[in-house]
Protein backbone atom coordinates (compact mmCIF):
# COMPACT_ATOMS: atom_id res chain seq x y z
CA UNK A 1 0.00 0.00 0.00
CA UNK A 2 1.76 3.12 -1.04
CA UNK A 3 1.62 5.70 1.87
CA UNK A 4 -0.80 8.63 2.42
CA UNK A 5 0.95 11.72 0.82
CA UNK A 6 2.53 14.23 3.82
CA UNK A 7 2.36 17.25 1.23
CA UNK A 8 0.59 17.46 -2.28
CA UNK A 9 1.30 19.92 -4.96
CA UNK A 10 -1.66 20.12 -7.60
CA UNK A 11 -1.28 21.80 -10.77
CA UNK A 12 1.13 24.55 -9.74
CA UNK A 13 1.67 27.43 -11.78
CA UNK A 14 3.91 30.21 -10.95
CA UNK A 15 4.27 33.90 -13.03
CA UNK A 16 5.88 36.75 -13.06
CA UNK A 17 3.89 39.18 -15.07
CA UNK A 18 1.91 36.89 -17.11
CA UNK A 19 4.97 34.70 -17.74
CA UNK A 20 4.73 31.28 -16.48
CA UNK A 21 8.11 29.91 -15.06
CA UNK A 22 6.13 27.01 -13.42
CA UNK A 23 3.72 25.44 -15.50
CA UNK A 24 1.32 22.89 -13.94
CA UNK A 25 3.65 21.10 -12.04
CA UNK A 26 1.01 18.02 -9.60
CA UNK A 27 3.50 15.96 -7.08
CA UNK A 28 3.31 14.32 -3.59
CA UNK A 29 5.75 14.18 -1.21
CA UNK A 30 5.46 11.26 1.04
CA UNK A 31 6.43 10.86 4.97
CA UNK A 32 9.83 10.00 5.47
CA UNK A 33 10.97 9.81 2.01
CA UNK A 34 13.76 12.11 0.45
CA UNK A 35 12.47 13.39 -2.87
CA UNK A 36 15.40 15.17 -5.21
CA UNK A 37 14.36 18.01 -7.31
CA UNK A 38 16.46 18.01 -10.26
CA UNK A 39 16.99 20.26 -13.70
CA UNK A 40 19.18 22.81 -14.79
CA UNK A 41 18.96 26.61 -13.54
CA UNK A 42 15.55 27.83 -14.92
CA UNK A 43 13.75 25.01 -14.62
CA UNK A 44 11.58 26.38 -11.57
CA UNK A 45 13.20 24.08 -9.11
CA UNK A 46 14.15 26.75 -6.68
CA UNK A 47 10.74 28.20 -7.52
CA UNK A 48 8.98 25.13 -6.68
CA UNK A 49 10.77 24.76 -3.34
CA UNK A 50 10.14 28.41 -2.00
CA UNK A 51 6.08 27.72 -3.24
CA UNK A 52 6.31 24.86 -0.70
CA UNK A 53 7.74 27.01 2.00
CA UNK A 54 4.92 30.25 1.37
CA UNK A 55 8.25 31.96 0.81
CA UNK A 56 7.61 33.36 -2.85
CA UNK A 57 8.42 36.81 -4.13
CA UNK A 58 5.01 39.68 -3.69
CA UNK A 59 5.48 39.31 -7.39
CA UNK A 60 4.56 35.90 -8.18
CA UNK A 61 0.94 34.72 -9.04
CA UNK A 62 0.21 31.49 -8.56
CA UNK A 63 -2.80 29.48 -9.00
CA UNK A 64 -2.59 25.05 -8.16
CA UNK A 65 -2.88 24.12 -4.37
CA UNK A 66 0.19 23.23 -1.98
CA UNK A 67 -1.28 20.82 1.15
CA UNK A 68 0.65 19.98 3.91
CA UNK A 69 -1.29 17.39 6.12
CA UNK A 70 -4.44 19.30 4.59
CA UNK A 71 -3.12 22.68 5.42
CA UNK A 72 -2.54 25.46 2.51
CA UNK A 73 -1.79 28.07 4.43
CA UNK A 74 2.41 27.01 3.87
CA UNK A 75 3.42 30.34 5.43
CA UNK A 76 1.75 29.80 8.86
CA UNK A 77 3.70 26.49 8.84
CA UNK A 78 7.00 27.13 8.41
CA UNK A 79 9.56 26.65 10.95
CA UNK A 80 6.77 24.36 12.66
CA UNK A 81 5.80 21.44 10.00
CA UNK A 82 7.91 22.22 7.17
CA UNK A 83 11.17 24.28 7.25
CA UNK A 84 14.11 25.25 5.11
CA UNK A 85 17.70 23.86 5.37
CA UNK A 86 19.53 27.22 3.88
CA UNK A 87 22.20 26.85 1.43
CA UNK A 88 24.34 29.78 3.11
CA UNK A 89 25.28 29.12 6.89
CA UNK A 90 26.96 32.59 7.52
CA UNK A 91 24.22 34.62 6.04
CA UNK A 92 21.49 32.46 7.90
CA UNK A 93 22.47 33.27 10.64
CA UNK A 94 22.27 36.68 12.72
CA UNK A 95 25.85 37.41 13.93
CA UNK A 96 24.64 39.74 16.76
CA UNK A 97 23.16 36.95 18.78
CA UNK A 98 24.68 33.81 19.69
CA UNK A 99 23.61 30.54 18.10
CA UNK A 100 21.79 28.88 21.16
CA UNK A 101 19.70 32.02 21.28
CA UNK A 102 18.99 32.44 17.73
CA UNK A 103 18.06 28.48 18.15
CA UNK A 104 15.63 29.04 21.31
CA UNK A 105 13.74 31.96 20.02
CA UNK A 106 13.10 29.42 16.99
CA UNK A 107 11.56 27.03 19.50
CA UNK A 108 9.62 29.92 21.24
CA UNK A 109 8.08 30.84 18.05
CA UNK A 110 6.15 28.01 17.42
CA UNK A 111 5.85 26.63 21.30
CA UNK A 112 4.68 28.07 23.98
CA UNK A 113 7.69 26.60 26.33
CA UNK A 114 9.44 28.22 28.94
CA UNK A 115 12.96 30.36 28.39
CA UNK A 116 14.44 27.63 30.37
CA UNK A 117 12.99 24.67 28.29
CA UNK A 118 13.54 26.62 24.79
CA UNK A 119 17.48 26.75 26.18
CA UNK A 120 17.79 23.05 26.71
CA UNK A 121 16.08 22.40 23.34
CA UNK A 122 18.27 24.37 21.23
CA UNK A 123 21.12 22.79 23.57
CA UNK A 124 20.14 19.72 22.80
CA UNK A 125 19.77 20.22 19.49
CA UNK A 126 23.13 21.09 18.88
CA UNK A 127 24.33 18.14 20.83
CA UNK A 128 22.49 15.56 18.52
CA UNK A 129 24.16 17.51 14.97
CA UNK A 130 27.44 16.35 17.25
CA UNK A 131 28.23 19.89 18.13
CA UNK A 132 30.87 19.30 21.16
CA UNK A 133 30.35 20.73 24.20
CA UNK A 134 26.97 21.83 23.24
CA UNK A 135 25.88 23.78 26.52
CA UNK A 136 29.28 26.18 25.73
CA UNK A 137 28.98 26.56 22.38
CA UNK A 138 25.17 27.69 22.35
CA UNK A 139 26.62 30.60 24.08
CA UNK A 140 28.65 31.27 21.24
CA UNK A 141 28.45 33.27 17.81
CA UNK A 142 28.34 32.54 14.56
CA UNK A 143 31.60 33.75 13.92
CA UNK A 144 33.15 31.87 16.97
CA UNK A 145 32.05 28.47 14.90
CA UNK A 146 34.04 26.61 12.10
CA UNK A 147 32.53 26.47 8.46
CA UNK A 148 31.44 23.06 9.28
CA UNK A 149 29.95 23.69 12.80
CA UNK A 150 27.95 26.17 11.11
CA UNK A 151 26.23 24.22 8.72
CA UNK A 152 25.76 21.79 11.48
CA UNK A 153 24.18 24.38 13.19
CA UNK A 154 21.29 25.71 11.01
CA UNK A 155 20.34 21.97 10.25
CA UNK A 156 20.16 22.02 13.98
CA UNK A 157 17.96 25.01 13.47
CA UNK A 158 16.12 23.66 10.84
CA UNK A 159 15.18 20.45 12.70
CA UNK A 160 14.59 21.74 16.19
CA UNK A 161 11.06 22.11 16.14
CA UNK A 162 10.80 18.73 14.56
CA UNK A 163 9.15 19.72 10.92
CA UNK A 164 7.01 17.06 9.14
CA UNK A 165 8.96 18.00 5.89
CA UNK A 166 12.45 19.89 5.17
CA UNK A 167 13.60 21.38 2.23
CA UNK A 168 16.80 21.94 1.05
CA UNK A 169 18.09 24.17 -1.97
CA UNK A 170 20.73 23.49 -3.22
CA UNK A 171 22.36 23.42 0.66
CA UNK A 172 25.87 21.48 -0.56
CA UNK A 173 26.64 23.28 -3.68
CA UNK A 174 29.42 25.60 -2.71
CA UNK A 175 30.92 22.94 -0.80
CA UNK A 176 33.86 20.27 -1.83
CA UNK A 177 33.04 16.84 -2.21
CA UNK A 178 34.23 16.23 1.53
CA UNK A 179 32.10 18.40 3.10
CA UNK A 180 29.15 17.96 0.87
CA UNK A 181 28.86 14.36 2.12
CA UNK A 182 29.46 15.40 5.56
CA UNK A 183 26.90 18.23 5.42
CA UNK A 184 24.47 15.32 3.23
CA UNK A 185 25.12 12.79 6.47
CA UNK A 186 24.23 15.33 8.76
CA UNK A 187 21.37 15.96 7.17
CA UNK A 188 19.96 12.28 6.78
CA UNK A 189 21.00 11.30 10.37
CA UNK A 190 18.72 14.44 11.35
CA UNK A 191 16.13 14.10 8.79
CA UNK A 192 15.89 10.28 10.47
CA UNK A 193 15.72 11.64 13.89
CA UNK A 194 12.89 13.50 13.67
CA UNK A 195 11.00 11.67 11.41
CA UNK A 196 10.91 14.24 8.27
CA UNK A 197 10.77 13.90 4.77
CA UNK A 198 13.26 16.17 2.39
CA UNK A 199 12.95 17.91 -0.58
CA UNK A 200 16.22 18.27 -1.78
CA UNK A 201 16.35 20.36 -4.96
CA UNK A 202 20.38 20.06 -6.98
CA UNK A 203 21.76 20.29 -9.87
CA UNK A 204 24.15 17.20 -8.72
CA UNK A 205 23.07 14.02 -9.89
CA UNK A 206 25.27 12.08 -8.05
CA UNK A 207 23.84 13.46 -5.34
CA UNK A 208 20.48 12.27 -6.06
CA UNK A 209 22.14 8.95 -6.89
CA UNK A 210 23.48 8.27 -3.03
CA UNK A 211 21.24 10.41 -1.04
CA UNK A 212 17.30 10.52 -2.37
CA UNK A 213 14.63 8.01 -2.59
CA UNK A 214 12.60 9.39 -5.68
CA UNK A 215 13.78 12.24 -8.03
CA UNK A 216 11.38 14.58 -9.64
CA UNK A 217 13.00 15.98 -12.80
CA UNK A 218 12.08 18.95 -14.35
CA UNK A 219 11.90 20.90 -17.77
CA UNK A 220 11.19 24.24 -18.63
CA UNK A 221 8.89 24.26 -15.28
CA UNK A 222 7.16 21.25 -16.28
CA UNK A 223 7.48 17.91 -14.47
CA UNK A 224 9.88 15.67 -17.14
CA UNK A 225 9.70 12.58 -15.59
CA UNK A 226 9.12 11.26 -11.49
CA UNK A 227 9.97 7.82 -9.91
CA UNK A 228 12.53 6.04 -7.24
CA UNK A 229 15.54 7.29 -8.08
CA UNK A 230 17.95 4.66 -9.35
CA UNK A 231 15.33 3.78 -11.59
CA UNK A 232 15.06 7.38 -13.48
CA UNK A 233 19.21 7.31 -13.13
CA UNK A 234 19.67 4.10 -14.15
CA UNK A 235 16.61 3.64 -17.04
CA UNK A 236 16.03 7.44 -17.61
CA UNK A 237 12.77 7.28 -19.43
CA UNK A 238 12.37 10.93 -20.94
CA UNK A 239 15.03 11.86 -23.40
CA UNK A 240 16.17 14.98 -21.38
CA UNK A 241 17.16 13.09 -18.30
CA UNK A 242 18.78 11.17 -20.78
CA UNK A 243 20.77 13.90 -21.79
CA UNK A 244 21.64 14.94 -18.48
CA UNK A 245 23.05 11.34 -17.49
CA UNK A 246 25.51 11.62 -20.65
CA UNK A 247 27.23 14.33 -19.86
CA UNK A 248 28.18 13.69 -16.43
CA UNK A 249 31.66 12.84 -16.94
CA UNK A 250 31.91 9.85 -15.04
CA UNK A 251 29.86 8.19 -17.81
CA UNK A 252 32.20 9.25 -20.29
CA UNK A 253 35.30 7.35 -21.18
CA UNK A 254 38.52 9.62 -20.44
CA UNK A 255 39.71 11.80 -22.95
CA UNK A 256 36.86 11.73 -25.27
CA UNK A 257 34.49 14.22 -25.86
CA UNK A 258 31.79 14.69 -23.13
CA UNK A 259 28.16 14.63 -24.81
CA UNK A 260 26.07 17.65 -24.08
CA UNK A 261 22.59 18.69 -25.26
CA UNK A 262 22.61 20.49 -27.77
CA UNK A 263 21.24 24.04 -27.66
CA UNK A 264 19.85 25.99 -24.35
CA UNK A 265 16.77 25.85 -22.45
CA UNK A 266 13.91 28.19 -23.24
CA UNK A 267 13.61 31.28 -22.05
CA UNK A 268 10.16 31.32 -19.76
CA UNK A 269 7.80 33.29 -22.30
CA UNK A 270 9.65 32.27 -24.88
CA UNK A 271 8.52 28.26 -24.99
CA UNK A 272 8.91 26.52 -28.38
CA UNK A 273 5.04 25.04 -29.74
CA UNK A 274 4.62 21.22 -28.43
CA UNK A 275 7.39 19.90 -26.33
CA UNK A 276 9.79 22.54 -24.88
CA UNK A 277 12.32 19.98 -25.22
CA UNK A 278 11.59 19.24 -28.50
CA UNK A 279 13.96 21.33 -30.27
CA UNK A 280 16.79 19.58 -28.27
CA UNK A 281 15.50 16.60 -28.76
CA UNK A 282 17.57 13.71 -30.54
CA UNK A 283 13.48 11.76 -30.99
CA UNK A 284 11.76 14.47 -31.52
CA UNK A 285 8.94 13.69 -33.62
CA UNK A 286 5.71 15.51 -35.86
CA UNK A 287 3.59 15.43 -32.32
CA UNK A 288 6.41 16.17 -30.31
CA UNK A 289 6.44 19.86 -31.79
CA UNK A 290 2.32 20.42 -31.24
CA UNK A 291 1.20 19.24 -28.71
CA UNK A 292 2.75 19.32 -24.99
CA UNK A 293 2.83 16.03 -23.27
CA UNK A 294 1.16 15.34 -20.01
CA UNK A 295 2.65 12.89 -17.26
CA UNK A 296 1.73 9.34 -18.22
CA UNK A 297 2.02 6.88 -14.94
CA UNK A 298 4.39 3.96 -16.13
CA UNK A 299 4.24 1.56 -12.47
CA UNK A 300 5.91 3.74 -10.06
CA UNK A 301 7.21 6.59 -12.31
CA UNK A 302 5.47 9.42 -14.18
CA UNK A 303 6.83 10.32 -17.40
CA UNK A 304 5.86 13.11 -20.04
CA UNK A 305 6.91 12.46 -23.74
CA UNK A 306 5.63 11.39 -26.67
CA UNK A 307 8.46 9.46 -27.38
CA UNK A 308 9.04 7.48 -24.01
CA UNK A 309 8.39 4.05 -25.94
CA UNK A 310 11.45 5.02 -28.07
CA UNK A 311 14.10 5.45 -25.56
CA UNK A 312 16.60 3.20 -26.03
CA UNK A 313 18.75 1.07 -23.61
CA UNK A 314 21.27 2.57 -22.41
CA UNK A 315 19.88 5.76 -23.05
CA UNK A 316 22.84 7.71 -22.36
CA UNK A 317 23.13 6.44 -26.08
CA UNK A 318 20.90 8.87 -27.12
CA UNK A 319 23.77 11.50 -26.59
CA UNK A 320 26.49 9.49 -27.56
CA UNK A 321 27.22 10.77 -31.11
CA UNK A 322 27.68 14.01 -30.52
CA UNK A 323 28.98 15.89 -34.17
CA UNK A 324 32.47 17.56 -33.82
CA UNK A 325 31.92 21.13 -32.98
CA UNK A 326 32.87 23.47 -35.83
CA UNK A 327 36.32 25.29 -35.34
CA UNK B 1 61.71 22.49 -21.41
CA UNK B 2 58.45 22.09 -19.08
CA UNK B 3 56.52 25.23 -20.08
CA UNK B 4 55.59 24.91 -15.90
CA UNK B 5 58.60 23.93 -13.95
CA UNK B 6 57.39 24.89 -10.00
CA UNK B 7 60.07 24.06 -7.02
CA UNK B 8 59.75 23.99 -3.43
CA UNK B 9 56.92 27.23 -3.55
CA UNK B 10 55.81 27.86 0.08
CA UNK B 11 53.00 30.47 0.58
CA UNK B 12 52.33 31.45 4.24
CA UNK B 13 49.52 33.20 5.56
CA UNK B 14 50.83 34.83 9.12
CA UNK B 15 51.59 31.53 11.20
CA UNK B 16 49.53 29.34 8.46
CA UNK B 17 51.66 27.38 5.61
CA UNK B 18 49.22 27.08 2.95
CA UNK B 19 51.43 25.81 0.50
CA UNK B 20 53.94 24.31 2.00
CA UNK B 21 56.76 23.22 -0.69
CA UNK B 22 55.04 21.96 -3.46
CA UNK B 23 56.92 21.27 -6.66
CA UNK B 24 55.45 19.83 -9.96
CA UNK B 25 55.91 20.20 -13.67
CA UNK B 26 53.50 20.95 -16.80
CA UNK B 27 54.07 21.00 -20.37
CA UNK B 28 52.40 22.78 -23.11
CA UNK B 29 49.51 20.88 -24.49
CA UNK B 30 49.37 19.20 -20.97
CA UNK B 31 46.68 19.20 -18.43
CA UNK B 32 47.73 18.68 -15.16
CA UNK B 33 45.10 18.81 -12.19
CA UNK B 34 45.42 19.99 -9.04
CA UNK B 35 42.60 18.21 -6.27
CA UNK B 36 41.89 18.40 -3.03
CA UNK B 37 39.36 19.89 -0.49
CA UNK B 38 38.28 23.31 0.42
CA UNK B 39 41.58 25.15 2.21
CA UNK B 40 44.38 22.46 1.07
CA UNK B 41 46.44 25.16 -0.69
CA UNK B 42 45.14 24.75 -4.63
CA UNK B 43 43.73 28.61 -5.03
CA UNK B 44 47.18 29.54 -3.51
CA UNK B 45 49.26 27.80 -5.53
CA UNK B 46 47.63 28.88 -8.59
CA UNK B 47 47.81 32.43 -7.05
CA UNK B 48 51.78 32.32 -6.78
CA UNK B 49 52.20 30.44 -10.19
CA UNK B 50 50.82 33.66 -11.79
CA UNK B 51 52.59 36.08 -9.50
CA UNK B 52 49.53 37.56 -8.23
CA UNK B 53 50.77 36.61 -4.66
CA UNK B 54 54.38 36.28 -4.11
CA UNK B 55 55.59 33.08 -2.45
CA UNK B 56 57.41 33.23 0.85
CA UNK B 57 60.12 30.90 -1.20
CA UNK B 58 60.47 28.46 -3.83
CA UNK B 59 60.68 28.88 -7.66
CA UNK B 60 58.39 29.33 -10.87
CA UNK B 61 59.95 28.93 -13.94
CA UNK B 62 57.72 29.91 -17.19
CA UNK B 63 59.29 28.61 -20.27
CA UNK B 64 62.69 28.72 -18.57
CA UNK B 65 62.41 31.95 -16.52
CA UNK B 66 62.71 32.34 -12.87
CA UNK B 67 59.33 34.63 -12.15
CA UNK B 68 59.46 35.10 -8.51
CA UNK B 69 62.55 37.20 -8.86
CA UNK B 70 61.65 39.99 -11.02
CA UNK B 71 60.24 42.72 -10.79
CA UNK B 72 56.39 44.32 -11.81
CA UNK B 73 57.92 46.08 -15.08
CA UNK B 74 59.54 42.92 -16.17
CA UNK B 75 56.56 40.79 -15.73
CA UNK B 76 54.42 43.31 -17.18
CA UNK B 77 55.10 41.36 -20.68
CA UNK B 78 55.30 37.88 -18.85
CA UNK B 79 51.52 38.40 -17.72
CA UNK B 80 49.54 38.22 -20.90
CA UNK B 81 51.21 34.45 -21.20
CA UNK B 82 49.67 33.14 -18.31
CA UNK B 83 46.29 33.63 -17.94
CA UNK B 84 43.62 32.85 -15.02
CA UNK B 85 39.92 31.80 -15.23
CA UNK B 86 38.09 31.93 -12.25
CA UNK B 87 34.62 29.97 -11.43
CA UNK B 88 32.08 32.59 -11.15
CA UNK B 89 31.57 33.54 -14.50
CA UNK B 90 29.79 36.47 -13.36
CA UNK B 91 32.12 38.16 -11.00
CA UNK B 92 35.33 37.73 -13.81
CA UNK B 93 33.64 40.53 -16.02
CA UNK B 94 32.52 43.71 -15.31
CA UNK B 95 28.77 44.48 -15.07
CA UNK B 96 29.12 47.53 -16.56
CA UNK B 97 31.02 46.56 -19.62
CA UNK B 98 29.59 44.81 -22.62
CA UNK B 99 31.11 41.74 -23.59
CA UNK B 100 32.82 42.66 -26.73
CA UNK B 101 34.80 45.18 -24.46
CA UNK B 102 35.83 42.68 -21.96
CA UNK B 103 37.01 40.87 -24.69
CA UNK B 104 38.63 43.81 -26.55
CA UNK B 105 40.50 44.97 -23.23
CA UNK B 106 43.18 43.27 -23.19
CA UNK B 107 44.58 43.61 -26.82
CA UNK B 108 43.80 47.53 -26.06
CA UNK B 109 46.11 47.19 -23.12
CA UNK B 110 48.73 45.23 -25.41
CA UNK B 111 48.59 47.47 -27.93
CA UNK B 112 47.20 45.37 -30.11
CA UNK B 113 44.19 47.27 -31.09
CA UNK B 114 43.38 48.74 -34.47
CA UNK B 115 39.93 50.33 -35.52
CA UNK B 116 40.10 47.93 -38.34
CA UNK B 117 41.75 44.80 -37.36
CA UNK B 118 40.23 44.84 -33.58
CA UNK B 119 36.62 44.76 -33.78
CA UNK B 120 37.08 41.52 -36.30
CA UNK B 121 39.58 40.05 -34.04
CA UNK B 122 36.90 40.19 -30.95
CA UNK B 123 34.64 38.59 -33.57
CA UNK B 124 36.87 35.63 -34.01
CA UNK B 125 37.40 35.14 -30.30
CA UNK B 126 33.84 35.42 -29.76
CA UNK B 127 33.38 32.55 -32.43
CA UNK B 128 36.17 30.44 -31.31
CA UNK B 129 34.51 29.86 -28.06
CA UNK B 130 31.26 29.28 -29.58
CA UNK B 131 29.20 32.48 -28.83
CA UNK B 132 27.68 34.02 -31.93
CA UNK B 133 29.63 37.34 -32.29
CA UNK B 134 26.37 39.01 -31.69
CA UNK B 135 27.13 38.64 -28.22
CA UNK B 136 29.38 40.90 -27.87
CA UNK B 137 26.60 43.80 -27.60
CA UNK B 138 25.24 42.26 -24.29
CA UNK B 139 26.15 42.52 -20.67
CA UNK B 140 27.47 39.88 -18.86
CA UNK B 141 23.55 39.25 -16.65
CA UNK B 142 22.06 38.75 -20.04
CA UNK B 143 24.43 35.85 -20.61
CA UNK B 144 23.67 32.37 -18.52
CA UNK B 145 26.50 31.09 -16.83
CA UNK B 146 27.74 28.95 -19.80
CA UNK B 147 27.74 31.66 -22.16
CA UNK B 148 29.18 33.60 -19.48
CA UNK B 149 32.29 31.62 -18.98
CA UNK B 150 32.75 31.20 -22.94
CA UNK B 151 32.95 34.71 -22.89
CA UNK B 152 35.31 34.42 -20.10
CA UNK B 153 37.63 32.60 -21.61
CA UNK B 154 37.63 34.59 -25.00
CA UNK B 155 38.61 37.52 -22.82
CA UNK B 156 41.83 35.01 -21.60
CA UNK B 157 42.42 33.85 -25.14
CA UNK B 158 42.87 37.36 -26.20
CA UNK B 159 46.43 37.91 -24.83
CA UNK B 160 47.44 34.75 -26.51
CA UNK B 161 48.58 32.82 -23.76
CA UNK B 162 50.47 29.21 -23.41
CA UNK B 163 49.51 28.38 -20.10
CA UNK B 164 45.61 28.82 -18.70
CA UNK B 165 45.33 28.64 -14.80
CA UNK B 166 41.46 27.68 -14.63
CA UNK B 167 39.97 27.70 -10.93
CA UNK B 168 37.24 25.85 -10.34
CA UNK B 169 36.05 26.58 -13.88
CA UNK B 170 32.87 24.33 -14.22
CA UNK B 171 31.89 24.56 -10.57
CA UNK B 172 28.83 26.77 -10.77
CA UNK B 173 27.94 25.28 -13.77
CA UNK B 174 24.44 22.63 -14.59
CA UNK B 175 25.94 19.77 -15.91
CA UNK B 176 25.10 19.68 -19.57
CA UNK B 177 26.35 23.01 -19.61
CA UNK B 178 29.72 21.97 -17.70
CA UNK B 179 30.05 19.52 -20.61
CA UNK B 180 30.43 21.80 -23.36
CA UNK B 181 33.01 24.40 -21.39
CA UNK B 182 34.78 21.12 -21.02
CA UNK B 183 34.59 20.08 -24.21
CA UNK B 184 35.53 23.96 -25.16
CA UNK B 185 38.66 23.88 -23.33
CA UNK B 186 39.62 20.59 -24.23
CA UNK B 187 39.58 21.59 -28.19
CA UNK B 188 41.34 25.07 -27.22
CA UNK B 189 44.34 22.94 -25.41
CA UNK B 190 44.56 20.75 -28.39
CA UNK B 191 44.51 23.23 -31.14
CA UNK B 192 46.78 25.94 -29.45
CA UNK B 193 48.97 23.69 -27.46
CA UNK B 194 48.07 25.62 -24.29
CA UNK B 195 48.79 24.05 -20.67
CA UNK B 196 46.25 23.83 -18.17
CA UNK B 197 47.02 23.87 -14.59
CA UNK B 198 43.74 22.72 -13.53
CA UNK B 199 41.97 23.28 -9.97
CA UNK B 200 39.29 21.46 -9.36
CA UNK B 201 37.42 19.60 -6.26
CA UNK B 202 35.30 17.25 -8.58
CA UNK B 203 37.22 14.41 -8.55
CA UNK B 204 34.79 12.95 -11.91
CA UNK B 205 35.80 15.98 -13.83
CA UNK B 206 39.62 15.10 -12.87
CA UNK B 207 39.74 12.37 -13.89
CA UNK B 208 37.70 12.86 -17.36
CA UNK B 209 39.50 15.91 -17.89
CA UNK B 210 43.39 15.86 -16.64
CA UNK B 211 46.48 14.17 -17.74
CA UNK B 212 48.06 14.03 -14.84
CA UNK B 213 46.74 14.94 -10.83
CA UNK B 214 48.21 15.93 -8.12
CA UNK B 215 46.56 15.71 -5.02
CA UNK B 216 46.81 18.02 -2.39
CA UNK B 217 45.86 18.18 1.39
CA UNK B 218 47.07 20.71 3.90
CA UNK B 219 49.34 22.46 1.72
CA UNK B 220 50.93 19.36 0.27
CA UNK B 221 50.78 16.90 -2.27
CA UNK B 222 49.89 13.67 -1.03
CA UNK B 223 49.66 11.52 -3.97
CA UNK B 224 50.15 12.06 -8.10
Amino acid sequence: MRPEPLLSVRDLRIAFDGVEAVRGLSFDVRPREVLAVVGESGAGKSLTARALLGMLPPDATTSGTVRLLGETDLAAQRGRRIALVPQDALSALSPVHTVGDQLAAAVRSVTRVSRKEARARAVAALDRVGIPDAARKARAYPHEYSGGMRQRAVIAMATVNAPDVLVADEPTTALDEERREQVLSVLGEQREAVGAALVLVTHDLEVVGRHADRALVMYAGRLTELGPAKEVLGRPLAPYTAGLLASLPRYAPAGRRLPTLPGTPPAPGALPEGCAFAPRCPLAADACHHEEPEPQRLDERLVACHRQAEIPHPAVELFREEPHAAS
Amino acid sequence: MPLLDVRDLVVRYGPLTAVDHVSFTLRAGETLALNGPSGCGKSSTALAVLVLRRPDAGEVRFEGRELTTLTEGELRPLRPLMQPVFQDPYGSLSPRHRIRDAVAEPLKVQGRWSAGAGPARVAELLDRVGLDPSYGDRYPHELSGGQCQRAGIARALASEPRLLVLDEPVSALDPSVRAGVLNLLADLRDELGLGYLFICHDRAVVRHFADRVLEMRAGRISAS
